[in-house]
C-alpha cells in the first residue's frame, strides 16, 4: 500500500467514523427505539479511538513526507452540474494547522465522551446527550479539516444546532431553553455572514474556491490574489462570521449563558471547541487579513475589546461556570489580537493550550469545594483572597460603576437588544397589526380566530 | 410527442374523481377514510408509474396511450414533461400522507369527497401545458376551499377578494395575451394582470393576506394540501416564464424576494402556530418564484429544487404540527409547552421537518438552497444576500417554535399523547425522502437542472420574436453553437457578448431594448441577458 492509499484510507475514517455514528444514533428514535446507555456511549469512544488513531497516523505520514503543501482529501464531488460549472465537493484538507487542531478535537471529545458517560448516568436525557455529542463531533471535524466552502458550511451548521440544543439540554426550566434559541440566533447571523461572504466571493470572482480566500501554498505561506476592495468586503463578512462564533464583541454575550447546559458539554464546547471555531476561521483566513492590513486592525481591535470585558466581567461572576466562561472570552480576545498582529503558531498553540487547560477546569468545576480544601489542606492555609478587584487608583465611585459594568457584562447584550432586536421585532408587530386591520376590513367582523387562543390551553391546564 | 406505455395520467386524475363520487355516498366516515386511502394510493402509483415510464422513455415531453381526451378534442391536453413528472408524484404523495395522518377522531369534520375532487384538480393542473385548460383548472382549484369555508359557516371576505381577484386578472389577463398582437397595449396590460395573477396566487405580499386567512379558518389539513403544491408557481412557469419580458421578470423576483424577507421576520413575532406556519411557507415559496424568474438554468434549477424541497419538508412539518395541534386545539406561542416527554417522536419529527425546510446539512433543502444562491447571486447580488438572510431568520423561527411547543415545565397526564403509527408513518416517508434525497442529491439536482434547460429553451427558442433570436453582433447563434462543441464556444461567446454589450451600449440601443414594447417583447435567451442586464 502506498503512502497516498494509506492516506485515503485514513482521511475516511476520521471522516467516516462521525458520520456513522451520527447515523447510528440519531436514526433509531426517528422510528421509536433506543439504545442502552452502554451502547451509545461505548459506540462513541468506540468511534473516536478509531478515528484519533487514524488522525495520528495521517501526522506521522504527513511529517515524514515533508511536504509543504496541503494534502486534500476529495470524499467525491457530492453535486457536479458541469453545464453551469456547479460543484458541490466534500474536501478535507490535511496540513500543520488542521492536523493539530482536529487531534486536539477528537482528544477532547474522547476525554468528555468517558467523562459524560458516567456524569450522565441515567440522566433522562443521556441518548439525547451522546446524539448531540455525535452531532458536535461531525460538525467541530468538518469544520476543522474544511477544504471547500460547502464543507466548511455543513460542519458549522452541525456545530451550532448540536451547541444550541446542548444549551438547551435541561429543557424543563425556561432559562437554558431561551439561552440555546440565543445561542442559536447568533450562530445562525455568523453563519448567513458566513454564506453572504461565500456568495459574493462566487459572485466576483466567478468561482467559490476555498483556495481564492485562504490561499494556495501550504499554511501559514499560503497568499491569495484576491483585488483589495474585494478582499475586504469578503473579509469583513468573514470577521463577522467569526465573531459571533468565537463571542468576541458584540457577540460575546451568548457564552456565559451557554453555560446553561451539562457541565461536559460546557467544557467541550464553549471552554475548548467551539469557542474557537472563529478564531481557528482567522487563522485560516489569514492570508486575507494580510491582504488587506485594516482587516487585520479590525480583528485586532475586536480582539481587544473582547479581551476587556471578559477580564471586567469575570472579576463580578459568582458562580464558578459563569467566571470561567469569562475567562475563555478574555483568552479569546489575546488570541484574536495575536491574529491581528500576525502571528500564526502563537494563537495555534495559544488555541491548543487554552483549551485543555480550560477543559481541565470546567470539569473539576462541580468539585471545585472540594478541590479548594484539597488544596487549603495541602498548602495548610487558606487560599488569598483579594476582596476588591479593582484597582485602588479608581475613585469609589468610579469603581461602582465599573463593578456594575462587569455585573451587566458590558451591557452588550442590552444594547444588541434595546437597539437591533426589539426595534426589528417591532416593525412586524406593527405590520402585523396592519394586517389585522386590512383582513377584519375584508372580513366585516373579527377575522382572527388565532386571538381567541389563550396562552395556556384549557387541556395544558387540566394536565397541570 | 411520445407516448407513455399506458394512460397513466388520465388514470391517476380519473380514479380520484370517480372516487369523490363514491365517497361522497357512504355515510360511515370510518369507511369513507378507508376507501379514499385506497383511491388516493391508487393515484400515487399512478402517478409514480407515470414518472416511471416517462423517465424510462427519455423523452421531453409524453402524453398518454389510448388518450380519451385527445380522442374527444383531437388535442393533446394531458402531458408529462421532466418539469412537471415529480411534482405530479409530490401532489399524490401530500394527498395520499395527509388522509393518513388524521387522526381518527377528525375525520367526522373530513370532508373525504372535496378532498378527492381538489386532488383530481390539483393533479389535472400539474398534467396540463394547455394555457386556457390550465387557466380554467386554476380557477376551479379555488373552489373546495370556498365551499369548505362556506360549510364551516366562517368568513369568507378575504379569500374570496383575493383569489376573486386572482380568477379575474387570470381569466382576463391570458384573454388579453392571447387576443392580442405583439406590441400592442392591450397585449401589455394582459401581461400586467398575469403576473398580478400569479402573485396573487402564491401569496406574495401584500397580496398574501388570503393564506393566513386560510389557515385561520379552514382544516389545518386541506390548507396545507391547498397550498404546499405551490399552483401558483405552476402557472408562472407555464404561463410567465415562457414569454414574459425582462421587466415582469424583474418584478416577479424583487417582489417575492421582499416577501420573502418579510414573511421570515413575520415568523418570528407570530404568536399562534398556525399563522407561524404560514409566515414560514409564504418565506419559502416566494424563495421559488426567486429562483424561476430569475431565468438562468442554475438558478431555476435551484428554484425547481427548492420547490420540491419545500413542499416535501413543510408538508412534512405542516403534518406534525397539524398532529399536535389535532391534540391540544389551537396552539398558542406566547409560552412553553413542554410536550417533549409526551410525544418525543413528534418534537423529533418536528425538529427535523422544520429544519429541512431551512435547508440544514443532509436534508433536500441543503443543496438546493445552494443551487439556488448560487444561481441568483450572479444576476441578482442582493436578491441572492436576501436569500440568505431569510433563510438564518426562518431558522431561528424553525427552533423557536420547536422550544415553545416542546420544552418548559413538564406536565403529568393521564392521557397518552403519543403520535398513532399512522401519523408516525406519514411524517416518517416523508422525512426519508427528505434525508435520501438531501445525503444522495445528485440525480435530483441533475433532473431538476434538464427540466430547467426545457423549461429555458421553450423561452430563449420558439416564443421569441426573431429578430430576438438573433445573437448579438460577434456571438454565434443558437444552432451554430449546438453543431459545435459547448466549451468550444464558450469564450467566443463571452468574448461576443461583452463586445457585442459595449457595441450595443454605444449605439444607445439598450435605451430601445430595456423599455417595454409588449408582452412578447422578450430580451434574448438567458446568455444575453445574462451579459448585458447583469446587475
Amino acid at each position: 500500500m502506498d503512502r497516498n492509499q494509506a492516506f485515503n484510507g485514513l482521511a475516511f475514517l476520521v471522516a467516516g467514523g462521525p458520520a456513522l455514528l451520527l447515523a447510528a444514533l440519531g436514526l433509531p428514535p426517528l422510528l421509536g427505539w433506543r439504545w442502552s446507555e452502554r451502547f451509545a456511549a461505548g459506540l462513541s469512544r468506540l468511534v473516536i479511538l478509531v478515528g484519533l488513531t487514524a488522525l495520528v497516523g495521517i501526522a506521522v505520514l504527513f511529517w515524514s513526507s515533508g511536504a509543504g503543501e496541503a494534502w486534500v482529501f476529495k470524499a467525491s464531488d457530492w453535486v457536479v452540474l458541469e453545464e453551469v460549472h456547479f460543484h458541490f465537493r466534500l474536501e478535507l484538507i490535511f496540513d500543520w494547522l488542521s492536523i493539530p487542531f482536529a487531534i486536539l478535537s477528537y482528544g477532547l471529545c474522547g476525554l468528555i465522551a468517558s467523562f459524560a458517560a458516567n456524569y450522565m448516568h441515567r440522566e433522562p436525557g443521556y441518548q439525547r446527550f451522546f446524539f448531540l455529542f455525535a452531532m458536535f463531533l461531525l460538525g467541530i471535524n468538518t469544520a476543522v479539516l474544511a477544504g471547500s466552502i460547502e464543507t466548511l458550511f455543513l460542519g458549522w451548521e452541525l456545530v451550532g444546532l448540536s451547541s444550541a440544543l446542548l444549551v438547551a439540554f435541561f429543557q424543563e426550566r425556561i432559562a437554558p431553553v431561551d439561552n440555546g434559541l440565543r445561542v442559536w440566533s447568533v450562530y445562525r447571523i455568523a453563519d448567513a455572514a458566513f454564506l453572504m461572504g461565500a456568495a459574493l466571493l462566487h459572485h466576483l470572482t466567478g468561482e467559490g474556491e476555498f483556495a481564492r480566500l485562504a490561499g494556495s501554498g501550504g499554511w501559514p505561506n499560503a497568499a491569495i490574489s484576491l483585488p483589495e476592495g474585494q478582499a475586504l468586503l469578503i473579509g469583513l463578512l468573514m470577521i463577522v462570521a467569526a465573531a459571533g462564533k468565537s463571542a468576541l464583541v458584540p457577540f460575546s454575550g451568548w457564552l456565559p449563558r451557554a453555560m446553561e447546559g451539562p457541565t461536559p458539554s460546557s467544557a467541550i464546547f464553549y471552554g475548548a471547541l467551539s469557542i474557537h471555531l472563529g478564531t481557528y476561521l482567522l487563522l485560516r483566513l489569514s492570508p486575507l487579513l494580510e491582504r488587506v492590513p485594516a482587516l487585520a486592525w479590525i480583528v485586532l481591535v475586536l480582539g481587544l475589546l473582547t479581551a476587556v470585558v471578559g477580564s471586567l466581567a469575570g472579576r463580578v461572576q459568582s458562580d464558578v461556570k459563569s467566571a470561567l466562561a469569562f475567562a475563555s472570552l478574555t483568552q479569546v480576545g489575546l488570541i484574536a489580537i495575536e491574529i491581528g498582529l500576525g502571528l500564526r503558531y502563537l494563537p495555534l498553540l495559544h488555541m491548543i493550550g487554552h483549551a485543555c487547560l480550560r477543559t481541565l477546569q470546567l470539569l473539576r468545576a462541580p468539585t471545585l469545594l472540594r478541590d479548594y480544601q484539597l488544596l487549603e489542606n495541602a498548602l495548610g492555609r487558606h487560599v488569598s483572597n483579594r476582596r476588591n478587584p479593582w484597582p485602588a487608583w479608581l475613585s469609589a465611585d468610579q469603581q461602582l460603576r465599573l463593578y456594575r459594568w462587569g455585573l451587566e457584562r458590558g451591557y452588550l447584550d442590552a444594547i444588541l437588544d434595546r437597539r437591533v432586536v426589539r426595534p426589528f421585532l417591532a416593525i412586524f408587530r406593527w405590520c402585523d397589526q396592519a394586517e389585522r386591520k386590512w383582513t377584519d376590513l375584508l372580513s366585516r367582523r373579527p377575522s382572527r380566530e388565532s386571538d381567541q387562543v389563550r396562552p395556556t390551553d384549557e387541556l395544558l391546564k387540566e394536565l397541570r | 410527442m411520445n407516448e407513455l406505455h399506458f394512460p397513466w395520467l388520465e388514470l391517476a386524475i380519473l380514479l380520484p374523481l370517480l372516487g369523490a363520487l363514491v365517497v361522497g355516498g357512504i355515510k360511515s366516515a370510518e369507511r369513507a377514510r378507508y376507501w379514499t386511502l385506497g383511491i388516493l394510493s391508487a393515484s400515487l402509483a399512478g402517478t409514480l408509474a407515470a414518472w416511471l415510464d416517462f423517465s424510462r422513455l427519455q423523452a421531453v415531453e409524453a402524453h398518454d396511450r389510448w388518450d380519451l381526451l385527445h380522442w374527444l378534442t383531437g388535442r393533446d391536453l394531458l402531458s408529462l414533461d421532466e418539469f412537471s413528472a415529480p411534482l405530479l408524484g409530490l401532489l399524490s404523495l401530500l394527498g395520499f400522507l395527509t388522509v393518513l395522518g388524521t387522526l381518527k377522531t377528525k375525520i367526522q369534520r373530513v370532508s373525504f369527497g372535496g378532498l378527492l375532487i381538489s386532488q383530481a384538480i390539483g393533479l389535472a393542473i400539474f398534467s396540463t401545458r394547455e394555457p386556457w385548460l390550465l387557466v380554467g383548472l386554476l380557477t376551479l382549484s379555488v373552489l373546495p376551499p370556498l365551499i369548505e369555508l362556506l360549510q364551516r359557516e366562517k368568513p369568507i371576505g378575504v379569500y374570496a377578494t383575493h383569489l376573486g381577484m386572482f380568477v379575474v386578472f387570470l381569466i382576463a389577463g391570458w384573454w388579453l395575451v392571447s387576443g392580442t398582437g405583439e406590441g400592442e397595449w392591450w397585449h401589455y396590460c394582459g401581461g400586467v394582470l398575469l403576473v398580478v395573477a400569479v402573485l396573487l396566487r402564491s401569496g406574495v405580499a401584500p397580496l398574501h393576506c388570503w393564506m393566513t386567512d386560510l389557515f385561520e379558518h379552514a382544516p389545518f389539513g386541506s390548507s396545507i394540501l391547498f397550498v404546499t403544491p405551490m399552483a401558483g408557481a405552476y402557472a408562472a412557469v407555464r404561463l410567465v416564464v415562457p414569454e414574459a419580458p425582462e421587466w415582469s421578470l424583474k418584478l416577479l423576483v424583487w417582489a417575492p424576494m421582499l416577501t420573502s424577507l418579510y414573511a421570515a421576520g413575520m415568523a418570528l413575532v407570530q404568536q399562534e402556530l398556525r399563522r407561524f406556519f404560514v409566515y414560514l411557507f409564504l418565506s419559502h415559496a416566494s424563495l421559488v418564484l426567486v429562483g424561476l424568474e430569475t431565468a438562468t438554468p442554475e438558478a431555476l434549477a435551484g428554484g425547481l429544487s427548492v420547490w420540491f424541497a419545500t413542499s416535501l419538508s413543510l408538508a412534512g412539518f405542516g403534518l406534525t404540527l397539524r398532529s399536535v395541534e389535532s391534540r391540544l386545539g389551537r396552539i398558542s406561542l406566547a409560552d412553553y409547552h413542554g410536550l417533549y416527554e409526551h410525544m418525543p417522536n413528534l418534537a423529533i419529527l418536528c425538529l427535523v421537518t422544520g429544519l429541512a425546510s431551512v435547508g440544514f446539512p443532509g436534508t433536500i433543502g441543503f443543496v438546493s438552497t445552494e443551487l439556488l444562491v448560487d444561481g441568483v447571486i450572479h444576476r441578482y447580488p442582493w436578491t441572492g444576500l436576501a436569500i440568505v438572510l431569510a433563510a438564518a431568520l426562518n431558522g431561528i423561527a424553525v427552533l423557536k417554535v420547536y422550544f415553545r411547543l416542546f420544552t418548559g415545565p413538564r406536565h403529568s397526564t393521564s392521557i397518552c399523547l403519543r403520535a398513532r403509527p399512522a401519523e408516525r408513518l406519514a411524517v416518517l416517508l416523508l422525512v426519508a425522502v427528505m434525508i435520501g434525497v438531501g445525503v444522495y442529491p445528485q440525480p435530483f439536482l441533475a433532473s431538476r437542472f434538464h427540466a430547467a434547460e426545457h423549461l429555458l429553451e421553450d423561452r430563449g427558442g420558439a416564443q421569441l420574436p426573431p429578430m430576438h433570436r438573433d445573437s448579438p453582433p460577434g456571438v454565434p447563434d443558437e444552432t451554430e453553437r449546438s453543431a459545435a462543441e459547448p466549451d468550444e464556444w464558450e469564450p467566443v461567446l463571452e468574448a461576443g457578448l461583452v463586445t457585442a454589450g459595449r457595441a450595443l451600449a454605444a449605439e444607445g440601443f439598450q435605451a430601445k431594448w430595456r423599455p417595454v414594447a409588449g408582452w412578447r417583447t422578450g430580451e434574448g435567451g438567458p446568455r444575453q441577458r445574462n451579459a448585458l442586464d447583469d446587475d
